[in-house]
């Protein structure tokens, strides 16, 4: 039960995307076509979750130290060499995977997805079991903290493939020349937020 | 290649450790004073230094801070800091009883709800929060009029309005717990 | 080249949020006020400025192929100690900006200068551009800022101008990107008149 509640509230209602404002860049620079942002979603969800492994496990080392205070350094540099080594991986055992993924993955050191949930994952404290109204929140266990990246990216695919199909259609249509690309783009993100905003009531 | 970004680390490190160090107290202080700011709203006036007496009190598997608020050596109020989970994380707060148990006032000392809506909880107006005030837990019942109690709560923001409610609730327990131990 | 048009350059030629279109993020994520814009807008100056110009001292040391790592590690350290000073000196502003501030690190401005502009110059004009493409920023998340508290309730910089909540969709999500997608439409007409 306690999984269904994560994974609802990070696809639907506290969407990264469209209700946190975590990883626009992306969100607007790769989703002029479905197949891209199809790409670069599975992408950051692969990475997101391994992201999200590796510095739970390494904030529990920090603390043991007591040197939190290097957290955003050692998160970011984590970051960027599992980016890179999953670069090599995939090129040595996977030619096609990384033909088709290959050139999103050195996009994603700077997407702010990956830090910011694997921020959020160890500092914020949630209770999920009750999600509402409990005393006494305790930080997530580790199973709980993946379940909630994979959600998280899933709700990061959803709200990108939504978009990008929506944007599709825009280059076909007539639009005022003041308005063509971004501006565009972010009055169409915006009333895709407005609907996402119907789902708030749900968990 | 590798001494470079070895050296650029350790230095970075370095630099970090002492700002730290530096920041460390500043830091320290300026946490205190937001609790003492805090405990001095929620509790009638008191000639004590509450932050130095404070104790701690486990209740549901968790220990919360007590702030003893006394005047001229007898007690006038409790001032107790309690954590609960709200819509965008956890909200903590400082909620204040005169000695018969009746909530003085409430203050919130972090959230991160949502603004605009269950942020509105910092603003010590707002029926939800102004309504608490002289109210006893004992003789009515603190929850949103959505679950049968006598609090409004805020417009669309029943989550964040029910967890500050539940911080409130878990307050008045300790509450009893420490009117209990004397 | 006038030393002034690096400044100003940063701030309408190359203005990163309504040109560039860099570092959305934190453009939309915290304006939700004025207040907190503009203290967005000058965290990120600061980390800038000083990224800028220790990138452009060392850029010469560094070999190419771990150039990327070495300004990730020295922007997250001055991401760090801004987060302590933040911390000790102004916490009601640490508290509402949160996770945005560790997030500067990500922010592809300060590593977009880092690449576009530090490395390949010295450390004065560095300076000078970290001053003007973050005022630029600073003063983008301003506007945006006073758009949004003011249509979203009814006020400018914290002082109530209308006795009514405003619209709430512009203090949350929806209202930022429309708002932000009329500022640039604007933005856009006001330069190509110039031009």
């Amino acid at each position: 039960m306690e999984y269904i509640i994560i994974i609802i509230s990070a696809v639907f209602v506290n969407n990264i995307v469209l209700a946190q404002f975590l990883g626009i860049c992306p969100f607007l620079g790769v989703s002029k076509k479905v197949n891209t942002a199809v790409g670069m979603s599975a992408a950051v969800t692969f990475v997101m979750a391994l992201a999200t492994l590796v510095t739970y496990l390494l904030q529990g080392l920090l603390v043991r130290w007591h040197i939190e205070f290097m957290q955003t350094v050692c998160f970011i540099l984590v970051i960027a060499g599992l980016v890179q080594m999953v670069e090599i991986i995939l090129k040595k055992i996977s030619p096609s995977l990384y033909q088709a993924l290959g050139i999103f993955l050195p996009l994603i050191t700077t997407n702010c997805v990956v830090l910011g949930v694997a921020i959020q994952v160890v500092t914020n404290e949630y209770d999920f079991i009750n999600n509402v109204g409990t005393a006494n929140p305790s930080m997530m266990n580790l199973p709980q903290a993946v379940v909630f990246a994979v959600a998280t990216a899933l709700g990061y695919s959803l709200a990108m493939i939504l978009f990008s199909g929506i944007r599709e259609q825009l280059e076909l249509s007539k639009i005022p020349k003041a308005f063509k690309g971004v501006p565009i783009a972010l009055i169409t993100a915006g009333i895709l937020a407005m609907a996402f905003m119907g789902f708030s009531g749900l968990v | 290649m590798v001494l470079v970004l070895t050296s650029i680390c350790l230095v970075c490190s370095a630099i970090l450790g002492v700002v730290y160090s530096v920041t460390a107290e500043p830091i320290r202080q300026a946490d205190v004073a937001k609790i003492n700011k805090a405990i001095s709203s929620v509790v009638p006036q008191f000639d004590n230094i509450p932050s130095q007496e404070m104790f701690k009190v486990e209740f549901d598997g968790k220990e919360s801070e007590v702030y003893p608020a006394k005047k001229e050596g007898q007690a006038v109020g409790y001032a107790i800091k309690v954590k609960s989970s709200g819509f965008g994380g956890p909200i903590t707060m400082m909620v204040g009883f005169t000695s018969d148990g009746t909530i003085y006032n409430t203050s919130i000392v972090y959230l991160s709800e949502t603004p605009g809506l269950g942020a509105k909880l910092t603003d010590e107006n707002i029926p939800t929060r102004a309504q608490l005030k002289g109210l006893n837990p004992a003789s009515s019942n603190i929850t949103v009029k959505k679950d049968g109690g006598d609090i409004d709560a805020i417009t669309a923001s029943t989550i964040s309005s029910r967890a500050f409610l539940k911080g409130v609730d878990i307050a008045y327990q300790i509450f009893l717990k420490v009117q209990s131990q004397k | 080249m006038g030393k002034l048009k690096l400044i100003t350059d940063g701030i309408v030629k190359n203005n990163p949020t309504f040109v560039l279109v860099l570092g959305m993020c934190p453009t939309l994520g915290t304006t939700t006020s004025a207040i907190n814009g503009m203290g967005m807008g000058l965290a990120t100056t600061f980390v800038l400025i000083l990224s800028n110009i220790a990138i452009s001292a060392v850029a010469k040391i560094i070999p190419d192929k771990v150039r990327i790592p070495s300004y990730i590690v020295i922007i997250a350290a001055f991401v760090t100690i801004l987060q302590f000073l933040l911390q000790a000196y102004i916490p009601s502003l640490y508290e509402t900006l949160g996770l945005f501030i560790p997030l500067i690190v990500v922010n592809c401005i300060v590593l977009g200068r880092a690449e576009a502009f530090a490395n390949k110059n010295n450390v004065g004009d560095s300076a000078l551009d970290g001053i003007g493409v973050g005022l630029g920023f600073t003063i983008a998340l301003t506007v945006l800022g006073c758009i949004r508290e003011f249509l979203g309730s009814g006020s400018f910089f914290g002082m109530k101008l209308i006795d009514s909540d405003g619209m709430l969709a512009f203090v949350l999500a929806p209202g930022a990107f429309l708002a932000l997608g009329y500022l640039m439409v604007l933005f856009r007409k006001i330069t190509d008149k110039k031009a």
